[in-house]
This record gives C-alpha cells, structure tokens and sequence, in this order.
C-alpha cells in the first residue's frame, strides 16, 4: 500500500486505499446482515399448526379434526390442547376410573363420557337434532368424530390434555382413550408449541 | 380435443368427503416416484379448491384437470 501523508481536514485518500476502505466497510455491511438474516431466520414460525380445544360441542370438535387432519395432508405439525369442555371428549367410554370424590363421580356422569356422546352447539333439540346430524354425515360418507381421532392418530397429529382440566372434572389419566401422541400439560407447554407455529386456533 | 394422460397410479376417491380426498392424496403421491404422475378422481365439490392449493403448499404439479359432471380428475405429477 502506498503511504500517503494526510495533510488536508478533509480526506484525501489516494484510488487504491479508498477503494480498500470501501471494500472492508461494505464486507462489514454484509457480515452484519448475514448475521441479522440469520436471528431472523431462527425466529421465524415453524410449519405448525396449534389448536386449543375449550369447546366440548360435537360440531366444533368435528370442524377441529377436519382442520387437524387437513393441515396434516399439507405436511404441518399439528398440536390440539384439549381444555375445559374438551376433555370429555377424550374419555374412553369403556374405561372406567375409580377413587373419585363426590364432585368427581358427579362430574363424571353429568360430562359426555367421550366423542359419542357429545353434541351439537346449537339444534340440539333434546338429542334429536344431533341424532340427525350424525345420520346424515353417514349418509354424505363424512367421517364420524371417532374415524377422525383415529385417522388423527394415524397421521400424527399431537394431542395435549390440560392437567388442570382434568384435576377440576376429577378425570383419571387411565379412563382416557388410547391414543398414539398424548400427553397430559399445563398450559407452558401449550404456549411453548404455539409460540412457534404459523396457525394458532382457539375453538 | 383431450390429449390421453398417462398415469403411473390411479387414486379412486369417490365418496369421500373433505378432509379425506387431500388426506389420500397427500399419501398417494408419496407412493410414487418423483416425475411419476398419479389420476386422482374425487366426486368432493371442496376438491376443487382444495387440491390446486394442495399442490402449491407440497411443491407438486397438477398437469390436468377433467371435470366430467359431479367427478373431477386431477393429474398430478410428483415434483418432490
């Protein structure tokens, strides 16, 4: 490099020091924006859907699978928190849990005793209207919230149980259904999944 | 005038309703190689939306697209 003494206030670089100090300095610009690009990157959402479960009504559980199950089709993670109203709907009907106090044995036969006995928000009509609800999905060939958790299942879709549900219905772990990726949570771990997906639901 | 398509698999998805067709779809073009083609045929109104928007969001193609009164047929082509 050439020595240029610098005589003037203003600086009077000679071609090949300035075009030097500008490379270094446009070098720097880019290491800094790799390194932004980068931490941006990273705190970018993940291909993941995350649901919470609140209702316990047959047609919003059904349209929380269709999504469940649709987002799966389009290779998301998918995570379904049941909470509140939506426990229920995860109990085994042929399962029986014992050791519960009286709130607990009350909750327990006044809450639907899993999917097949839940029902519809509204048109309820004593039973009837949930009755004809489940005949014509048979007869249109939807799936039945049953085929859906299985197919679920199938696919992978996580499910998390909030404990604190479960402790307030007074609903053992063992009157649950068998299903492939469940696992029983405060609403932490919920929020840890959701904080990093694309689509949060409350249904 | 329709050019014949060749498909390396046929996914007969009459009758069922949504989220099924996308589900077997999804699946379906896994079986096959990448640049194979597979004939899928959904009588599902929600099919029509639903695979092109498909096939976007998984990177494959949809070649065709034949509709032949309540029935759709889609060619699709694995692209990944």
């Amino acid at each position: 490099m050439k020595e240029n003494v610098v005589k003037k206030q203003d600086v009077d670089f000679d071609d090949e020091t300035s075009n030097s100090m500008n490379y270094s300095l446009l070098m720097k610009e880019i290491t800094d924006m790799k390194s932004q690009l980068e931490a941006v990157s990273k705190s970018a959402p993940s291909n993941k859907l995350s649901m919470i479960v609140f209702s316990g009504d047959l047609d919003k559980i059904l349209a929380s699978f269709v999504i469940a199950t649709g987002a799966k089709a389009m290779d998301m993670d998918v995570v379904m928190f049941f909470t509140f109203w939506g426990t229920p709907v995860l109990r085994d009907k042929g399962k029986k849990a014992g050791g519960k106090d009286l709130m607990g044995t009350m909750f327990g036969s006044m809450l639907p005793k899993g999917s097949s006995e839940v029902k519809l928000s509204k048109m309820n009509m004593a039973g009837m209207g949930t009755k004809m609800m489940k005949s014509l999905m048979k007869k249109k060939n939807v799936a039945s919230v049953e085929q859906m958790i299985e197919m679920a299942g199938e696919l992978g879709v996580r499910i998390f149980v909030c404990e604190m549900s479960m402790d307030l219905m007074g609903f053992k772990h063992e009157e649950m259904i068998s299903y492939p990726d469940l696992t029983y949570c405060g609403v932490a771990k919920f929020l840890d999944e959701a904080m990093d997906s694309k689509i949060q639901l409350f249904i | 005038m329709s050019i014949e398509m060749k498909a390396d698999k046929v996914l007969d998805l009459k009758g069922l309703s949504c989220p099924m067709p996308i589900v077997k779809i999804n699946k379906g073009i896994k079986e096959v190689q990448v640049g194979q083609v597979v004939h899928a045929i959904t009588s599902d109104p929600g099919a029509l939306a639903d695979f092109p928007a498909w096939a976007k969001k998984s990177g494959n193609e949809i070649l065709k697209t034949e509709q032949d009164g309540r029935v759709t047929n889609f060619y699709i082509r694995r692209a990944a």
